[in-house]
């Protein structure tokens, strides 16, 4: 997050509106300018791992977004309470009881995507982006504002996991949402129209070279440069 | 600020016993859902043996449990292929994966009843489940056989945590459909089951006993390879019965 949006945060006066000019680039920020995987560079791993396909990373993505805005919220809401010195613990504890929450809806109603994601589900809990929202905001921020800034982040996580999932189910299985796309290009234009699939795109290198190229667009935009 | 050491054993215990109490509550909540949700999983993986996955797919889960009932019977033999199914064991109560840690004469083997509609004498195909080790976790699956007993009518196979891309691809229909038609006898009725190759790509349409293999997966391969030898050799007899009869049968 940008050193502007935390002074802002303090400055905040008594009544703001829903959604004010601030809360909105709350939400916002992290979509492109800050984005937690393209420009923090963390939640990569799960990025890799859950994109082969999109119906999975669309569930991935409803996860993270429910993990890291109710954490937020929780932690926020809790925060002047909780004692210093145990803060990651007890930070750790909330989430990892809301990605079981989210562990045990998935098996009970969606248990073909539960087994499909499997692990995945769990190690929300160690995403970067959900512990890193805590501490860098919802232990100082209000519960709404944490709320909201929570929702950014997951947000931005979300669409770029969906976008390498879109690239990675095209070019690797032929399909989008699991509808042959391939095939109905082929059966438009005739058998000998055929188009092959990438082997490459199914492995997790595949996604690395999706992401890259994302970065390497996303940054040519934005001129942003690490420091 | 510094909290004393009371209360931050004080707030650790009660947000240890809300969230406790917040977890096994949903627990208690869905547990007979999730139940519900294996179970129907069971099936589904049972039926793919026989019919193809995008059949089952397009079933809600109430079709799938009409069908299954309407067409699998299933029964427990020991491994001397005596039925030893009773109101206590039946064949959907039992675990192979339990049952796996066991030495193989000590198993329970459930055997699944593919039949035509409302007519169990007419069976179609037999259902064996598997168990076995692929190269991080294990893998399992169902096979069904024809009624000559030899013949691969389908498999499904599934595995708990096999490399993305590479060994799990074993859950793909077209790696499944390699099997089918297969023979898992030899001519003088030996047990040869069927081999998964290295390498892929190969034509093996010529030879009954082996298929192609996947590129990058041939410890997931020879996982599969193992576990179809080991059950099928663990069912031999209750198929060679089943077999033998059949043969009276057709006198």
């Amino acid at each position: 997050m940008s050193a502007e949006t935390l002074e802002k945060a303090i400055e905040k006066k008594p009544a703001e509106a829903l959604f004010s000019k601030r809360r909105r680039k709350l939400v916002a920020d992290p979509l492109i300018d800050d984005n937690p995987i393209t420009i923090q560079v963390l939640g990569i791993c799960s990025a890799l791992a859950v994109t082969t396909q999109m119906k999975p990373t669309l569930v991935m993505a409803i996860s993270v977004i429910f993990v890291i805005a109710m954490s937020n919220f929780v932690i926020s809401v809790m925060r002047n309470t909780i004692p210093a010195r145990v803060r990651i613990i007890v930070q750790l504890a909330v989430v990892a009881t809301l990605v079981t929450l989210v562990s045990e809806v998935l098996k009970a109603f969606a248990y073909d995507m539960y087994k499909e994601l499997s692990v995945f589900i769990g190690l929300i809990i160690t995403n970067c982006i959900v512990m890193g929202r805590l501490e860098a905001f919802a232990m100082g921020n209000k519960p709404y504002d944490s709320l909201l800034d929570g929702l950014g982040s997951a947000l931005g996580y979300s669409w770029i996991i969906l976008t390498v999932a879109f690239f990675r189910e095209l070019f690797g299985s032929g399909s989008v949402f699991g509808i042959p796309v391939y095939n109905y290009v082929s059966s438009i234009f005739g058998p000998d129209f055929s188009l092959a699939t990438n082997g490459l795109m199914v492995s997790p290198i595949g996604a690395f070279i999706i992401l890259g190229l994302i970065v390497w667009v996303q940054r040519t935009k934005t001129g942003y440069v690490e420091h | 600020m510094q909290q004393s050491n009371t209360y931050i054993i004080v707030f650790s215990a009660v947000l240890t016993i809300v969230l406790g109490l917040l977890l096994s509550g949903t627990s208690q909540v869905l547990g007979p859902m999730q139940q519900e949700a294996i179970a129907l999983d069971k099936k589904k993986q049972i039926l793919g043996a026989v019919i193809s996955a995008e059949e089952i797919d397009a079933m809600t889960p109430v079709q799938v449990n009409e069908f299954y009932s309407k067409r699998i019977a299933s029964t427990v033999v020991d491994i001397n292929g005596k039925e030893i199914s009773s109101g206590d064991v039946t064949a959907e109560k039992v675990e192979v994966a339990k049952f796996y840690k066991k030495p193989a004469a000590d198993r329970q083997y459930p055997v699944y009843v593919f039949h035509a509609e409302g007519n169990p004498e007419a069976v179609e195909s037999y259902i064996f489940p598997l168990y076995g080790a692929g190269l991080w976790d294990a893998i399992w699956g169902y096979l069904a056989l024809e009624t000559d007993m030899n013949t691969i009518g389908g498999i499904t196979l599934a595995h708990a945590g096999e490399t993305p891309g590479l060994g799990a691809r074993i859950t793909e229909g077209g790696v499944q459909e390699r099997y089918v038609g297969k023979k898992v006898f030899d001519e003088s009725g030996q047990l040869v089951a069927v081999q998964m190759m290295k390498g892929e790509g190969k034509d093996y349409s010529g030879d009954v006993h082996k298929v192609d293999g996947m590129s990058g997966a041939t410890i997931t391969a020879n996982g599969v390879n193992n576990m179809l030898k080991a059950y099928l050799s663990h069912y031999e007899a209750f198929i060679k019965g089943k077999s033998s009869n059949q043969a009276v049968a057709g006198l």
